[in-house]
């Protein structure tokens, strides 16, 4: 049987070496090199380094750049208001919309941003659920975003209904008639699906940030900084760090996790619904809901990578959000990427194979029709580019993922307009065909919805701990009481089990043991 | 375990072990903490508890806490949102509001699913942290711990242990020789009136040392 020298499984030593290749002697006395994974930290930093890196941004003199980010942020918010305001006058006889194509930019802007909104749940629960521990340097920022996009997406709903007046018909409370909503649309669907997504996503957010907040207060209580004590001694609801609290709290945490799951991948179904239980050409397919949903998660990573890939530089955060962790996500863009162009060569080969000359005209006609450089841009954007994505170099270069994080997104807003506008313009009376062109108003309404996705994550750039401090310190080598050695002491308890870290029992090959009984144990170790 | 109660009575005991009033030490780092409590447990303390930056791997089996019972909360409020997702739109077509079209049923259970799971979801997520909070007694602004001018590093890099004054075990001498002995970097009384540095015989290290009169930013509000 292999005996023990201390180890982690980040391939430290308790001193803080590394550990090159430790190696696992198996029943036969002959050695085994393990794959050691990259450590999801670098530069060796301590449990106060970390706390120092995160908080000092929000605690330092706001700096000139961020006041120039965010003027320009606030004048694209300006212009989102100022075009609300235009709308709510006169009516949305100011967009291009026309008798085929009633839903035009209000929508495709809304179902661009509540699937860039889908990221940040996935990173915090999804993959929460599965162990990856490299989401915890990136799932704060990531669902901060999440609650940006989601706030952008809300805004359309409301108002591109035309009479905004009466724009409580979509909550559940009887009208002036006192009729109720139609719970049987899926519009209605949509309303309890993306509002409830919010607030869930806001609440996930904040019981992750409660640690962080504390961390923040008692800074501000050593600093003197009392109003800043106060405020932050106010929103970290007197956490102490109690392990009868941390109990309870990782339960909530973990529920969360297993809650938001499910509805992460319900809301962009939910979307789809919109548009699938039609019957328009082009829309009423069952392909939808799972389509959308790698759709969604493929353009939210997209953003996630757009974003850090700033923020880390401009902040200094190169030793918690790695290249590994940007690796990692790309092979996300790549997988979903894929996916996505799956599905799109899938509903096209679908539209031919089922004979149906409607179905078949309205892919063609996206094609080859007025609106090809629209879907052959989302081809190229959404299957071609991220293909690149398979070559190691390319996923590991910064110039070369921040501008597929670019294209991507482009692509995932043409992949929208697509399938809204191509299969409305030309419908099934060819008398009534028209062409959509979205006005200056259209646009200025898409480019100020930016506004208000920048003001808002500037915000929390400014002000909130960006990267979750405690989780980060919770996935260090240093964080495991085993680290430490000399506990031999009654809990040969299973861990190591199912924590997704194997509990690998090391040695060098001069320490070994002679050979034990049980090779077995040795060689599944090592596995 | 040295106390051989009933179980409800032993959960009491944890609960109320949420008072911090007692002797506070600090320790260098997660694995000199969790054996700590592993050797406290037994000598017979029971009123521990630990502070720590980040949650520690093992902790709970050391300090012999049960799994948390949140989970049987979220249920509960997971059936409400359920039936309450359902007897919205059961209620509103069938009772309130009955609009009959092409005399098709006025309520369909298929068409709910949706509503019915978001309200799922909703519920249980809202009781998960209400529970949460519940279970934990927060919010909680005060707190005696906050005395202590070691505390606030809790939640960067430090790491504490308490053992409460009302357990069975606590004789102040005593506790602070054994906390020494487990390789206490400090030890501090922390009561309601203030935290006070004790030296290895459990006396007061600097009596002159002025005490806070209230933790500095719960504005005095106790």
């Amino acid at each position: 049987m292999a005996t023990v020298t201390s180890k982690n499984a980040y391939g430290h030593s308790p001193a803080g070496e590394p550990v090159t290749g430790p190696q696992l002697v198996g029943g036969d006395g002959s050695s085994m090199k393990t794959l050691e994974e990259a450590p999801l930290v670098s530069g060796n930093l301590s449990f106060h380094d970390i706390t120092e890196m995160v908080s000092v941004h929000t605690e330092k003199k706001t700096p000139a750049a961020w006041y120039a980010a965010f003027g320009v942020a606030l004048a694209f918010l300006g212009v989102f208001g100022f075009t609300i305001a235009f709308l709510l006058f006169n009516g949305p006889g100011i967009w291009g919309l026309n008798n085929p194509v009633f839903w035009g930019l209000a929508i495709v802007n809304f179902v661009f941003w509540v699937g860039i909104g889908h990221a940040g749940t996935l990173i915090s629960a999804v993959l929460f659920l599965f162990r990856q521990k490299w989401r915890t340097s990136i799932n704060r920022a990531a669902e901060a975003m999440t609650l940006f996009a989601v706030a952008c997406a809300l805004v359309f709903p409301g108002i591109h209904i035309g009479r905004v007046w009466v724009a409580y018909w979509m909550f559940p409370v009887p009208n002036q008639m006192a009729m109720w909503p139609n719970f049987k649309s899926p519009l209605i669907w949509d309303v309890f699906a993306v509002s409830i997504y919010g607030t869930v996503s806001l609440l996930f957010w904040y019981v992750g940030l409660i640690p962080d907040l504390g961390t923040l207060r008692d800074r501000a209580v050593r600093q003197g900084r009392m109003l800043r004590a106060k405020i932050f001694g106010f929103l970290s609801l007197g956490w102490t760090g109690s392990n009868r609290h941390w109990r309870h709290y990782e339960r909530a945490y973990l529920i969360l996790a297993g809650l938001a799951t499910p509805l992460v991948l319900s809301v962009h179904s939910v979307v789809s619904f919109d548009f699938a239980t039609s019957l328009i050409p082009g829309w009423h397919t069952t392909i939808f809901p799972p389509y959308f949903v790698a759709g969604a998660i493929f353009s939210g990573f997209a953003m996630v990578v757009t974003l850090l890939v700033v923020a880390r530089k401009v902040y200094d955060l190169k030793n918690l959000i790695t290249i590994e962790h940007l690796e990692k996500m790309n092979i996300i863009i790549l997988v979903t990427g894929s996916i996505v162009g799956f599905a799109y060569i899938t509903e096209f080969f679908i539209a031919w194979y089922s004979g149906n000359e409607y179905e078949r005209f309205a892919f063609i006609n996206r094609a080859t029709g007025p609106y090809w450089w629209a879907y052959w841009t989302m081809m190229s954007c959404n299957l071609i580019f991220p293909q690149l994505f398979w070559k190691k170099s390319f996923r590991r270069s910064i110039p070369i993922m921040f501008a597929i994080s670019i294209t991507t997104n482009i692509g995932m807003w043409f992949e929208r307009f697509v399938i809204t506008v191509t299969s409305l313009h030309r419908d099934f009376l060819p008398s009534s065909w028209d062409y959509y062109t979205p006005t200056f108003w259209d646009w200025s309404l898409f480019a100020g919805s930016f506004g208000l996705f920048f003001t808002l994550f500037l915000l929390f750039l400014r002000f909130v701990p960006m990267v979750a401090i405690a989780e980060v310190k919770g996935v260090l080598p240093q964080a495991d009481p085993h680290f430490y050695g000399g506990h031999g002491d009654g809990h040969g308890d299973g861990h190591g089990h199912g924590d997704g870290h194997e509990h690998v029992e090391v040695t060098t090959p001069a320490a070994a043991e002679p050979a034990g009984p049980d090779p077995m144990q040795a060689s599944a170790t090592s596995l | 375990m040295a106390l051989p109660l009933p179980k409800p009575i032993r959960n009491a005991l944890e609960v109320r072990a949420n008072e911090h009033v007692g002797l506070l030490a600090e320790f260098s780092d997660p694995g000199a903490l969790h054996d700590a409590v592993v050797d406290l447990r037994k000598r017979g303390y029971t009123r521990l508890d630990t502070f720590s930056p980040f949650p520690i791997h093992g902790m709970d089996r050391a300090m012999g806490l049960p799994v948390s019972k949140l989970a049987f909360l979220v249920f509960g409020g997971a059936l409400v949102g359920l039936f309450a997702g359902f007897l919205l739109q059961w209620w509103t077509s069938e009772v309130d509001y009955p609009i009959n079209i092409s005399n098709k049923p006025l309520f369909a259970v298929e068409s709910s699913v949706p509503i019915m799971f978001e309200l799922t979801i909703l519920f249980s997520a809202l009781t998960a942290i209400g529970g949460m909070l519940a279970l934990n007694g927060l919010p909680k602004p005060y707190d005696p711990l906050f005395y202590s001018k070691r505390f606030d590093r809790v939640t960067d890099d430090a790491f504490f242990l308490h053992v409460g004054q009302a357990d069975a075990e606590f004789e102040r001498g005593k506790t602070v020789r054994d906390l020494f002995g487990l390789g206490a970097l400090g030890v501090e009384f922390v009561n309601h009136s203030g935290a006070t540095d004790l030296s290895q015989s459990g006396e007061p290290l600097d009596t002159d040392a002025p005490v806070l009169a209230t933790p500095p930013h719960t504005g005095g509000q106790i």
